[in-house]
């Protein structure tokens, strides 16, 4: 990081200094790019958990499935969801050409902005595919945590409409409950790297697209503006915090307001259906955008405006699994290593918790996720350069462990402090050791969970761009690098074809993790 | 007399040869058994299969393992070269061969992050064209002087879909007459990239008032001076362009996207066989063909280097030697491989290694050396980078 004071001798920048900021600063735009990026990460971050909100306040007055819709989503990459979205609203995309020519008379795409619409709307709405289905499996976690169903028959009976004791009496106690990921989401929004790369406007570009160039621009000095740059995105993702902060005092106030005015029937009433049904429309969105996806990687030639592809062929789907066969190898190595180990380091952290009685905090933990990765990336490849690490497994292993340890924290963390207690105590009382415990009454309780945390730990692993890249000095080959350096020739139907084979691996796992506490406690109420 | 002096240099030139054969062979003893990462360019499936079959030639023939680093951009390996020399990493450099020309190369060279120079130790490098292809020697006007091999040929050209487009326009004022005439269906990347920015600079040797100033670096005052005409001419025919010029696409294989979308008319290439490979691999249709300006367009050379701590020097001299044998140019110019323009001096081969440039395949949209015209040379690399500045100051915000 201090390269962006102008420090950095391999460079001749030898001085501290503050010409890299007055780069920075006089870059043309400057204001425009940090406006972009604010009002993607507000917007994108406040319509995910409305949306995640709406989605879950029909499943707890109704029963649904929602989170085996939501894996898949959660499982493939932000970069395959975003080519395959940015395919399905383009003026030359899907929907436009199911309904060309015979409704709209257009025999060539309409000349109009939509992917990379200067507002950066498309984006928002990439973003928003992503992260709802996210806040909806771990707000459907979290709701286990409280007797939520109960609440709501009580105030069902108390005369609150459903939806309004969803508002009023749930919402906030569920909140409280992953604050963590909607922080870690609003973090990722505003520093968002592969989605933008494919949905943002080119310029101004967000902040995160703005660095980049600039650290992997020929002109070498470029650095020191990069690294300015990152420092000023790690600046406002705090600044953002502060800001979201103030914006939760107020939504409690008016809750609490609304509340204490016994409120039973008022207009909140409407909003978790309207929430729900764009959240519908939205996962349907993502699920035409993958479906996009699975047409091009199969298809040959598909010119505008057929509504399906002219020839298909197989010819690149076998050219490539004979290449990607050593990058899925490796990439599986990966995933699995981290994943396992990050679980087992997490089981050790939260049992040690219980026994010592106390809570760690968890800024430090989940702090990879709240820093932008860009502001690192300089710094961990000198680091690893210095200590001849890079290119290694182990490197990789490490710098991919970074952001898959406090997911999987993240996603463990609080059924396991929300196990009831007594489990343990009982076991106690009957003579069993801490260990045995662990073993035979927590671990079992948590099989759920548990397997959740790793499939999530298996998705986080294999979407690792940046990491895996400075980290792996660019000899580590994983199906994303692969896709990314692919992505940049422009072929839709490699993009898609790679797209799926990364979504394949995570949702292989997220789908044993769903059967898994189905099989094993087939005959056991309450833990299937 | 004369026959004994010749004889004498008959023996100079015998010992010199004998002496650069043992020089070569020492150098293929050290490469075997080592491994080359070559950081290229990965945004190329034709390229990287052409990588992947050179590596399994030069393990067959020198037990040298290549394996292709895939770059989205160049500037990646090059910033990691800077973050190595940063920590004091001065002989076990994670770069061994780089794919290069240009702003990199001049970049490169000038903070003394290049091994060589190596060019004259390459048994092939007798082939290189140094007469008919300036740009093998000048590369972006910066003497290459050894410290970087060529391996292919590049050359500005328009891809236009004849069904749509007849005939193409093959000057700049008739492809501004053009652009007017259809708004909306032209564009070009936007100038932070390479094809962009090079859209920009072919319009630039067009119209700056004086071509000859562009070969020095560019100062302010010439800068001001040779742009003048270029902004004057972009201003006017911009709001013309797709998206009304607000919008551009990230780099040339999205415009290529966009052209298979139907989004627009042309798309831009710098490669002369991205047309047929385009639409022999199902990316573009079958009658898309490639045009050039008559009076010329800009022309440039691909590079192999190494940086200065490579550890596997010697064994990556051998896989520069390697792309530069004939046969290995006549399979790279082959269409159905890569069609990839050859940097050799067919008057320098043999007439059995001519023949196996002569029994290459045809395609439709594949242009001669005759249709693609002359080659004009590429300004010096501060004009492509002042272009790009000063081209988003003042339409990229």
């Amino acid at each position: 990081m201090a390269a962006a004071f102008g420090y950095l001798p391999a460079l001749g920048g030898e001085s501290f200094g503050l010409f890299a900021w007055r780069r920075l600063i006089a870059e043309p735009g400057l204001m425009a790019t940090l406006a972009l990026t604010l009002r993607v990460g507000f917007a994108a971050t406040g319509f995910s958990l409305a949306l995640a909100f709406g989605l879950i306040a029909t499943v707890v007055t109704r029963r649904g499935r929602l989170d085996l819709l939501a894996a898949p989503l959660i499982a493939s990459p932000h970069s395959a969801i975003a080519v395959g979205l940015a395919f399905l609203i383009a003026p030359s995309g899907w929907i436009v050409r199911l309904l060309s020519p015979w409704a709209t008379g257009w025999s060539a795409p309409p000349d109009a902005a939509i992917v990379g619409d200067p507002l950066g709307l498309s984006l928002t709405l990439g973003l928003a595919v992503k992260e709802t289905p996210f806040l909806v499996a771990v707000g459907l976690a979290a709701l286990r945590q409280f007797p939520a169903t109960a609440q709501m028959q009580a105030a069902r009976s108390l005369g609150y409409a459903p939806a309004t004791a969803f508002a009023l009496v749930v919402a906030p106690q569920l909140y409280r409950r992953i604050r963590l990921p909607v922080f870690a989401v609003l973090a990722y929004s505003l520093s968002v790297v592969d989605m933008a790369l494919v949905l943002a406007p080119s310029h101004p570009a967000p902040l995160s697209l703005l660095a980049l160039r600039w650290l992997i621009s020929p002109q070498l000095d470029d650095v020191f503006p990069g690294e300015a740059a990152a420092v000023l995105q790690l600046a406002l993702v705090v600044a953002a915090f502060a800001l979201w902060r103030l914006g939760e005092g107020v939504a409690r106030a008016r809750i609490a307001a609304r509340a204490r005015a016994g409120e039973r029937r008022g207009w909140l009433r409407l909003a978790p259906p309207a929430l729900s049904g764009l959240g519908a429309a939205l996962i349907a969105l993502g699920f035409a955008a993958l479906l996009g996806l699975v047409v091009w990687a199969f298809a040959w030639r598909w010119p505008f405006p057929a509504a399906l592809p002219e020839s298909w062929s197989l010819d690149l789907a076998w050219r490539q699994t004979s290449q990607l066969r050593e990058p899925l190898g490796t990439t599986l190595a990966l995933a699995l290593t981290t994943s396992a180990a990050s679980l087992a380091l997490a089981i050790v952290w939260l049992e040690s918790e219980d026994r010592l009685g106390r809570r760690a905090t968890a800024d430090v933990i989940v702090l990879p996720l709240l820093a932008p990765q860009i502001a690192f990336l300089f710094g961990t490849q000198t680091l690893f350069a210095s200590a001849r690490l890079d290119g290694s497994f182990a490197a990789v292993a490490w710098a991919q462990g970074l952001f898959v340890f406090p997911y999987v924290w993240l996603a463990l963390a609080d059924p396991w402090r929300a196990l009831d207690p007594r489990f343990a105590r009982a076991a106690a009382a009957l003579g069993a050791s801490p260990l045995r415990r662990l073993l035979g009454v927590k671990l079992p309780i948590l099989t759920g969970p548990l397997a959740l945390a790793f499939a999530i730990g298996v998705a986080v692993s294999v979407a690792q761009y940046l990491s895996t890249l400075f980290a792996g000095g660019g000899r580590v080959a994983t199906l994303t690098t692969e896709a990314l350096a692919l992505a940049g020739g422009g072929d839709r139907r490699l993009s898609a074809l790679l797209g799926l084979a990364q979504a394949a691996a995570p949702l292989a796992v997220y789908g044993a993790a769903f059967a898994l506490p189905r099989i094993a406690f087939a005959h056991r109420r309450g833990l299937s | 007399m004369r026959t004994v002096l010749r004889a004498a240099l008959a023996l100079v030139l015998a010992t010199t040869a004998a002496r650069a054969d043992a020089a070569w062979d020492a150098v293929l003893a050290k490469a075997r058994g080592e491994t080359v990462y070559w950081n290229a360019w990965g945004g190329d499936e034709r390229t990287n299969a052409f990588i992947a079959w050179a590596g399994d030639q030069v393990r067959a023939r020198y037990g040298v393992e290549l394996k292709q680093v895939k770059l989205t951009d160049t500037g990646e390996a090059v910033a990691r070269i800077v973050a190595e020399k940063a920590a004091g990493r001065d002989d076990d450099g994670s770069v061994d061969l780089i794919w290069i020309n240009g702003p990199n190369f001049l970049s490169m060279k000038q903070k003394g992050l290049l091994y060589g120079p190596f060019v004259d130790k390459l048994p092939n490098a007798k082939y290189i064209d140094t007469t008919d292809k300036p740009s093998n020697v000048v590369d972006f006007t910066v003497p290459v002087e050894g410290y970087e091999s060529p391996w292919r040929l590049a050359q500005f050209v328009f891809i236009y879909d004849s069904a749509k487009v007849a005939p193409p326009p093959r000057s700049l004022a008739a492809l501004t007459d053009w652009i007017k005439a259809h708004p909306g269906r032209f564009t070009h990347p936007a100038a932070q990239d390479f094809m962009g920015a090079s859209f920009l600079k072919q319009a630039l040797i067009d119209l700056a008032p004086d071509r000859a100033a562009l070969s020095q670096p560019a100062d302010d005052a010439a800068f001001a001076r040779e742009s003048a005409p270029l902004w004057a001419w972009y201003d006017g025919v911009r709001p013309f362009f797709w998206r009304q010029g607000r919008q551009f696409p990230a780099n040339e294989p999205a415009l290529i996207q966009a052209l298979n979308d139907g989004e627009v008319d042309f798309a831009l290439a710098f490669d002369p066989a991205e047309a047929a490979a385009a639409a022999q691999a199902g990316r573009l249709p079958q009658t898309v063909r490639v045009t050039t300006f008559a009076d010329g367009t800009l022309g440039n050379t691909s590079f192999v280097a190494i940086p200065f701590n490579s550890p596997h020097k010697d064994a990556a001299m051998v896989v520069a030697d390697y792309l530069l044998d004939p046969a290995t140019q006549a399979h790279a110019q082959d269409i159905t491989a890569l069609g990839a323009y050859s940097v050799l001096d067919p008057a320098k081969l043999s007439p059995e290694q001519r023949k196996l440039f002569e029994a290459l395949p045809s395609h439709p949209a594949l242009p001669t050396s005759a249709d693609l015209g002359k080659v004009l040379l590429e300004p010096h690399p501060s004009w492509m980078t002042r272009i790009a500045e000063e081209w988003r100051r003042r339409y990229a915000n």
